[in-house]
């Protein structure tokens, strides 16, 4: 009965490796990853655009510490302040399903880093690249586009909603809507 | 015609009017506008506030108690951007100006022609990154006219000027910074020569300030900061505060941690009203920045209070502050009626100013003296203001504690009322104050300070006050301090009230109703469902065919509306700074958009 606890229990703590992994500073601070990724499915020709990813995406968004400290982050560095706790305000919502820029964590890193016409800040310079991975991360998560051991299990402030691991496995639809006061007239 | 319809209407109203309680001790006058307003009706509507006064009374009468069951559409047109439509059509001559949200396109239309056709528009294309440091919805309060220009603020904090006959620029000041977080949102205010204008952004921790602008260039004549040192603030030898919470040096400095009054908020994003006999600019401050109470231990001056300042100079005069030390964002910039009334056997000069923190206070505008400050809505949160020191007295079981979550506080984050503007009728000498019924619960957290991000600290979720419906439209009468009657609406209020000598007084919901009832009785007596939510500002006009007209925008939207004009998602409470708590129905209920309606009798 002993043994069989331990090998299980030893069976357990091997499957939850790699969601428990952690890299301290992996990058330089002032390094940059470079995704070769596109923001249109579409693209000239009949086979798709071409995409390249190193993997690094996959192995943030499967880490529960990653996406712990990028929910950390996203209060530090104010994302909150915009998006809410994924509801939207200025910004849009992160939670739902339509991504403007694109939903894959490729994208979000994208366009943290590099801000977005209608009202995303750039924060390139302003916030380490691992941490965007991680803020990145997170956002994933508030749609459940992560695995569910991964996703953080509650919340420490005023209780918005169910945390984030009890939420539905969510779909992402790339492209959304550009913000309608966007659409300019004349 | 119009003769016998008065006499048919003065015999009616005589008849329909309550017994007077004749041999009753004779009750003193009620409040009467200014003599600086009572001028003959022209019929236009050129600044949203109606006059200096901002009693938004219009004399025609046409359209009244016993006609406008018959108004019906004569024209309406698409401002082309479907957000928050918080602006006034403004009518001058026969030309009306309608502004849109962001982008802030402005449009003439030619009244003179059937269906109303477009003159011309002017665009200030102004820069797209600011919608996302414009913190409830990318709203604009409205153009104002003088000198044959139209004057408007833009989102990207700029103001423009443009000839109203021809749509061309006449000039285009640059006055904040997107990246520190500032954007201008309100209606500009013009006398004689100076374009008075403040910036927004007290949610992103901006310094708040007033600024006079010459009529002609665009180039500065004054500027006055709300936090700081005396001299930023243009606190001299002629400021005479009637409390002593508001005298000594810099108080913009001391009452404030150390250097915490460079992020310290106290934004003017309201409305403005000028009395030219004192030749006094009335402005308020909005809150101080952040939300949390707990970063900025003291009184905070001079946010979320209200400035009379020498409108030459920009001299401050006096000061009165309505939330010290503000604990719950109640900005102090809804509007301030400037009236007359007898208060004590004395005829004083007054103005009326409903309040975010939920008391409509009457104030002496030649000194800051507040005469009473009496509640509208439910309140938990604060017990009232001590008249002898002026200060809100607020319940300590409902101060914020720092990663706790305190329950059930009213009124809310936006306050008992928020910016749209109360009507005043210069004929029943009664206010209508459209507004709120909602508490919250409120976590302050330590927020951090990023220029051009939000610095607010502070988790909220909204509900619906006692009652279970969240708006309330209000006929309150000044001199006792209290409600006549009140009509309940499932949604907030967030239109603004007009008042017609008609003794029709219009508003509208955020579900889409325009909505005309009795001034006396609170009767609706016509409604109109128009194609979205209307959070704009009713107006009225003689039209160049002489008959009277109404006119309002549709486009549901600002910080209550959000949730529509912003997509936001309703399963997250704390969405829209915790508006989309309350406020989930709503998608349910309307859509977004953003239309002119005009109506008139057949």
């Amino acid at each position: 009965m002993r043994q069989l606890l331990i090998l299980s229990l030893s069976v357990l703590a091997l499957a939850a490796c790699e969601r428990e992994d952690r890299e301290y500073r992996a990058n330089p601070v002032t390094s940059e990853t470079e995704e070769k990724i596109a923001l249109s499915p579409l693209s000239a020709g009949p086979s798709g655009p071409t995409e390249q990813r190193s993997g690094l995406g996959q192995q943030y968004e499967e880490n529960a510490y990653h996406i712990a400290q990028g929910k950390r982050l996203y209060i530090w560095f104010n994302c909150n302040g915009c998006h809410a706790h994924g509801g939207g305000d200025s910004g849009p919502p992160l939670l739902d399903d339509r991504w403007i820029y694109g939903g894959q964590i490729e994208n979000i890193v994208q366009t943290i880093r590099e801000g977005r016409p209608n009202g995303m800040p750039s924060f390139r310079g302003k916030v380490p690249d691992d941490q965007i991975w991680q803020i990145a991360a997170y956002v994933r998560s508030m749609g459940r586009n992560v695995p569910k051991p991964a996703a953080p299990g509650r919340n420490d402030d005023m209780h918005p909603g169910p945390a984030e691991q009890r939420r539905p496995p969510g779909e992402v639809m790339d492209g959304g809507q550009i913000p309608p006061a966007a659409q300019m007239p004349q | 015609m119009g003769g016998a319809r008065l006499a048919l209407g003065l015999t009616l109203s005589l008849i329909l009017q309550p017994a007077l309680p004749i041999f009753a001790q004779p009750t003193p006058p009620q409040p009467a506008a200014p003599p600086f307003v009572t001028g003959p009706e022209d019929g236009q509507w050129v600044i949203p506030q109606k006059n200096f006064a901002n009693t938004r009374y219009s004399d025609l009468s046409e359209i009244n108690t016993e006609t406008v069951k018959n108004l019906q559409v004569a024209f309406t047109f698409s401002t082309g951007v479907n957000r928050g439509q918080e602006s006034a059509p403004l009518v001058v001559g026969s030309t009306m100006y309608v502004l849109s949200p962001y982008p802030n396109i402005l449009y003439a239309l030619d009244l003179t022609q059937p269906g109303a056709p477009m003159k011309w528009q002017y665009n200030p294309k102004p820069a797209a990154a600011a919608q996302g440091v414009a913190c409830c919805d990318v709203v604009n309060r409205g153009p104002t006219f003088a000198n044959g220009r139209i004057y408007f603020t833009t989102l990207d904090a700029h103001v423009v000027a443009v000839n109203a006959d021809t749509g061309e620029e006449v000039w285009k000041t640059k006055l904040g910074d997107i990246n520190r977080g500032e954007t201008m949102t309100m209606a500009p205010l013009i006398v004689r020569d100076k374009v008075f204008v403040g910036i927004s952004g007290g949610e992103y921790g901006v310094r708040g300030w007033i600024e006079a602008l010459n009529a002609e260039d665009g180039k500065s004549v004054w500027k006055a900061y709300n936090t700081g040192p005396d001299q930023d603030v243009k606190i001299g030898p002629t400021f005479k505060p009637f409390y002593d919470s508001d005298k000594g040096k810099d108080l913009g400095v001391t009452t404030w941690p150390a250097d915490a009054w460079q992020q310290g908020g106290g934004t003017v994003w309201g409305w403005l009203s000028y009395d030219p006999d004192l030749n006094l600019l009335y402005h308020g401050t909005g809150n101080p920045g952040p939300w949390n109470p707990n970063q900025r231990p003291g009184d905070n001056k001079w946010t979320a209070g209200i400035f009379a300042r020498d409108a030459d100079t920009g001299e401050a005069r006096w000061f009165y502050q309505t939330s010290p030390h503000d604990l719950h964002d109640w900005d102090n910039v809804n509007e301030m009626i400037l009236l007359d009334m007898e208060w004590d056997g004395q005829p004083r000069k007054v103005m009326v100013h409903p309040g975010r923190t939920g008391f409509v206070y009457v104030i002496d505008r030649t000194n800051g003296e507040v005469l009473s400050a009496k509640p509208f809505h439910a309140l938990t949160s604060v017990t009232g203001v001590d008249l002898k020191t002026g200060r809100l007295q607020t319940n300590p079981e409902k101060e914020p504690v720092n990663n706790r979550v305190i329950r059930d506080i009213c009124p809310t984050a936006p306050g008992a009322k928020d910016w749209n503007p109360s009507a005043f009728s210069h004929k029943t000498g009664l206010l209508y104050i459209p507004h709120m019924n909602m508490c919250m619960d409120w976590e302050s957290v330590e927020p951090n300070y990023i220029a051009g991000t939000p610095y607010i600290g502070a988790e909220v979720r909204m509900m619906p006050g006692p009652g279970g419906h969240m708006g309330e439209f209000t006929a309150w009468d000044i001199r006792e301090g209290k409600e006549l009657w009140t009509i309940n609406e499932r949604f907030p209020l967030w239109s603004g009230a007009l008042a017609t000598a008609g003794d029709v007084v219009f508003y509208g919901t955020m579900d889409g109703w325009f909505k005309a009832v009795h001034a006396r009785s609170g009767e609706v007596l016509w409604q109109f469902k128009v194609d979205s939510g209307i959070i704009g500002q009713p107006t009225t006009y003689r039209g160049p065919d002489g008959k009277q007209y109404v006119a309002i925008l549709s486009g549901v939207g600002g910080w209550a509306g959000s949730i529509v004009s912003a997509d936001l998602d309703p399963r997250d409470g704390t969405a829209a700074k915790g508006f989309v708590n309350a406020m989930r129905e709503l998608k349910n209920v309307t859509t977004k958009g953003g239309t002119l309606y005009v109506f008139k009798l057949p």
